[in-house]
């Protein structure tokens, strides 16, 4: 069924619609629109039309989603899954503050959109009376266009017509539309809609849910099993040899470790090490606990060769011999780090440093028990 | 977009004697107070002279930048308020005033300006080619002369197109405005990084320059604001200057008031995630002893409250409204120079906390006098507005 939409008028040039604008609006029309092939400066100023109200609901939209990120962003910090990031605070808001301002303009300008879509074009109609009409295709080339409503309070045929022609219009049309295309109800919250949406949605998730799990056994996440790089003890195709792992460059030293150079020199050792600690309180007190834990239970707590060990094992001999008091540091040291005899190498347990300790710890124990006639004075 | 043809009937009208009523006191006031500041205690003085220093470039260079900006961009709907930012950059011309006792006083005020320090500090060391008292001097010479030539240069061309209406000009115009906007890059940056940065000089931010940039154009786009509306209330301007051009002004204003947020937030964000002692301690004197409250009132006073003024279409376009908002921009970028500058002056004297008092207010009342009173020099008995520009009519045509 065709119905009347509204009268149209076309003009020719941009000072003529300003001014039709105006008149229009000075004889009390409400329901009524300007079409132009471009946006005419003033326009609104002439149709004497009020300030848009699409800034609120953008301000309004844009501060909601924004809380309720700020909400979310909380929630996932510090409710669901708390765990220090940076060493950051559980709620670092500057970190925070990016997708505040994202989500804040993202939101308001996309949802700002949407309600014009639902609020004012009236979705999801996607018709309109002026579609497809003569009138419509002027507007949108070159002609500048009034169209009063039928709907009008003031609206009736005649005297609509005759007032556009006395303002100037060159050429006037009654627009109709069909009722059963053009609906100008609203339809968001229409039933067939609402389950046609519902409808698309389900469709939707199922078919990528059986395409990406059954058809094509796609895990969207495999949960970090799996990994683009080698792991220790792995198969490389990369390197010649297929191992992942790599042996250092020849001569290459570990951090914090010294290379023994004298491993199967003892005069060398003796020779040309010399010890770099200071026998000092510290130094004598770590000598003391290391020989205590690794020397003591061969050599004895005073290194008198009485050991704990009751001949089970050979026992270790004293360490106060004239062969060890003539020995200097360095040849002690080797025999520490080396072992002799059926004495172990303990360079794997003790560090270094707790080795020159040791030394001085036996150098102490010397002293103590073989003074001599000097020490004594 | 009117059927009518635009008539301009200008005639000269001298300036409101507010300008010098008011300025002329002012000036005296802050000169005699700069000056006993200084005899009572020449590093709090300084210091204040640093602040008002910077006010007053933000004030000049940037009306130098909005006349080279209309010009490089084309922008037509400024053109009749272009001669008031000309008058305006003469502001520029007091700088050498400020400066000079800041120039005196390095050893002060710049711990870079002590050659036992320097020698003794390897990143002073470092910087010294860039920080030391003779390149500095040699920077702001340079700075001053190159802005006074351009900003002479500009006022010639503008004031001889009144009587030749020459369309030539306005080209030769948009020529030299393509270099001077790469120069006032650097300038600005040097100002800002010498001035203001170089108070703390192990402490850098790449982001500094457009930082104090951004404050300096809302703040000059403010100053000609005020005294665009209160020359178009006392009739100097044409009538047909309304509401629209209003609103540009207010819509850049706007506009710089983010930008400064967005700048400032990048500078702070960056440190706070990268928590380097190297850059965070520039922060940590603003968050103790009182300045914690100011630095979260710098971000009300110089971004919610001036965007929530200016957010609205109607406030743009209101002149009351409109000149609220830029007495609020111009205060806050008081504050924020305030903010920058004064926690150094905690650290050197031994101070604990911000501090305001008697200097203070006399070196604000000291640039605000500079202000109208450079001003006042400028345009009196000048015409306000470009009459012969070829764009004025079209300028005055203008709709939002």
């Amino acid at each position: 069924m065709s119905k009347l939409y509204s009268i149209a008028a076309l003009f020719k040039t941009p000072d003529e619609i300003m001014s039709a604008a105006a008149k229009v609006a000075d004889a009390g029309y409400e329901k009524y629109d300007v079409n132009t092939p471009y946006p005419v400066h003033g326009l609104d100023g002439a149709m004497k039309l009020k300030s848009s109200k699409m800034g609120y609901y953008t301000i309004v939209i844009g501060l909601t989603c924004m809380s309720l990120m700020l909400y979310f962003m909380y929630w996932v910090y510090n409710v669901d899954y708390p765990q220090v990031i940076g060493g950051k605070p559980l709620f670092p808001l500057p970190a925070f503050v990016p997708i505040m301002f994202e989500i804040t303009v993202l939101t308001g300008a996309v949802l700002t959109v949407a309600v014009m879509l639902i609020f004012y074009f009236k979705f999801p109609n996607n018709a309109h009376p002026l579609h497809d009409s003569s009138y419509m295709k002027a507007v949108s080339s070159d002609k500048f266009g009034v169209n009063i409503e039928a709907v009008d309070s003031k609206f009736d045929l005649e005297g609509v017509k005759a007032f556009l022609s006395s303002i100037g219009a060159y050429q006037i049309d009654e627009i109709y539309f069909d009722e059963e295309e053009v609906n100008t109800k609203h339809k968001i919250l229409d039933s067939k809609f609402v389950i046609g949406m519902f409808l698309i949605a389900g469709f939707t998730s199922i078919s990528v849910y059986l395409h990406m799990n059954k058809a094509l056994y796609l895990p969207p996440f495999d949960w970090m099993l799996v990994q683009h790089k080698v792991t220790a003890q792995d198969h490389s195709d990369f390197f010649k040899n297929g191992i992942s792992s790599r042996e250092p460059v020849n001569g290459s030293v570990a951090r914090g470790f010294m290379p023994y150079l004298y491993s199967d020199d003892p005069d060398g050792a003796s020779e040309n090490l010399v010890n770099p600690y200071i026998a000092d309180e510290e130094n004598i007190a770590l000598g003391k606990r290391k020989y205590l834990t690794y020397c003591s239970p061969c050599h004895g707590d005073l290194a008198k060769g009485d050991s704990r060990l009751r001949g089970q094992f050979p026992n270790g001999p004293t360490l106060h011999s004239d062969k060890l008091l003539s020995w200097t540091d360095g040849r002690i040291y080797h025999v520490i780090t080396e072992g002799q005899n059926v004495m172990p190498g303990y360079k794997k347990t003790v560090t270094r440093k707790e080795r020159w300790a040791i030394v001085n710890y036996v150098r102490t124990l010397q002293r103590a028990l073989d003074a001599t006639e000097e020490d004594m004075q | 977009m009117s059927n009518h043809e635009i008539q301009i009937n200008y005639t000269k009208k001298d300036l409101p004697k507010g300008y010098l009523k008011f300025g002329l006191p002012l000036l005296v006031i802050g000169i005699i107070t700069a000056f006993f500041a200084y005899q009572l205690d020449p590093m709090r003085a300084s210091f204040n002279n640093i602040i008002s220093l910077l006010l007053i470039v933000s004030v000049g260079m940037g009306a130098i930048f909005l006349v080279a900006l209309e010009h490089i961009a084309g922008a037509v709907w400024s053109v009749p308020f272009r001669r008031i930012a000309e008058q305006q950059g003469f502001i520029f011309l007091a700088t050498p005033l400020l400066a000079l006792p800041i120039l005196f006083n390095m050893h002060e005020i710049f711990e870079w300006a002590h050659l036992d320090v320097v020698m003794n500090d390897p990143i002073l060391y470092q910087k010294s080619p860039y920080l030391n008292t003779e390149f500095f001097y040699a920077r702001s010479i340079g700075i001053f002369l190159i802005m006074t030539f351009f900003l002479f240069v500009y006022l010639r061309n503008s004031m001889s197109q009144d009587t030749t209406q020459s369309q030539k000009t306005t080209k030769i115009n948009a020529l030299i405005s393509a270099p001077f906007m790469a120069i006032f890059a650097i300038s600005i940056t040097m100002v800002a990084i010498d001035y203001a940065m170089s108070l703390e000089p192990h402490w850098f931010s790449t982001i500094f320059g457009v930082y104090y940039f951004s404050g300096t154009f809302a703040t000059a786009m403010a100053v000609l604001t005020l005294i665009t509306l209160n020359l178009k209330e006392n009739g100097n301007l044409l009538k047909e200057i309304n509401r629209n051009h209003y609103y540009s002004m207010g819509g850049l204003m706007f506009a710089f008031t983010a930008f400064w947020m967005y700048m400032a937030f990048s500078q702070y964000m960056l440190i706070w995630y990268a928590n380097i002692p190297e850059e965070t301690f520039w922060f940590l004197p603003r968050m103790k002893n009182g300045w914690e409250y100011l630095s979260i009132g710098l971000v009300f006073i110089k971004f919610i409250i001036p965007f929530g003024l200016l957010l609205n279409r109607n406030s743009k376009m209101d002149p009351s409204r409109l000149k609220l908002a830029s007495f609020w921009i111009i205060g806050a970028h008081i504050y924020d120079m305030y903010w920058l500058v004064m926690p150094t002056y905690n650290r050197m004297s031994g101070t604990e906390g911000p501090v305001f008092g008697w200097i203070e207010l006399g070196f604000i009342s000291l640039s605000v006098g500079i202000i109208l009173v450079f001003y006042y020099l400028a345009a009196n008995k000048k015409n306000h507005i470009p009459i012969g520009d070829p764009k004025l009519k079209r300028a005055l045509d203008f709709q939002i």
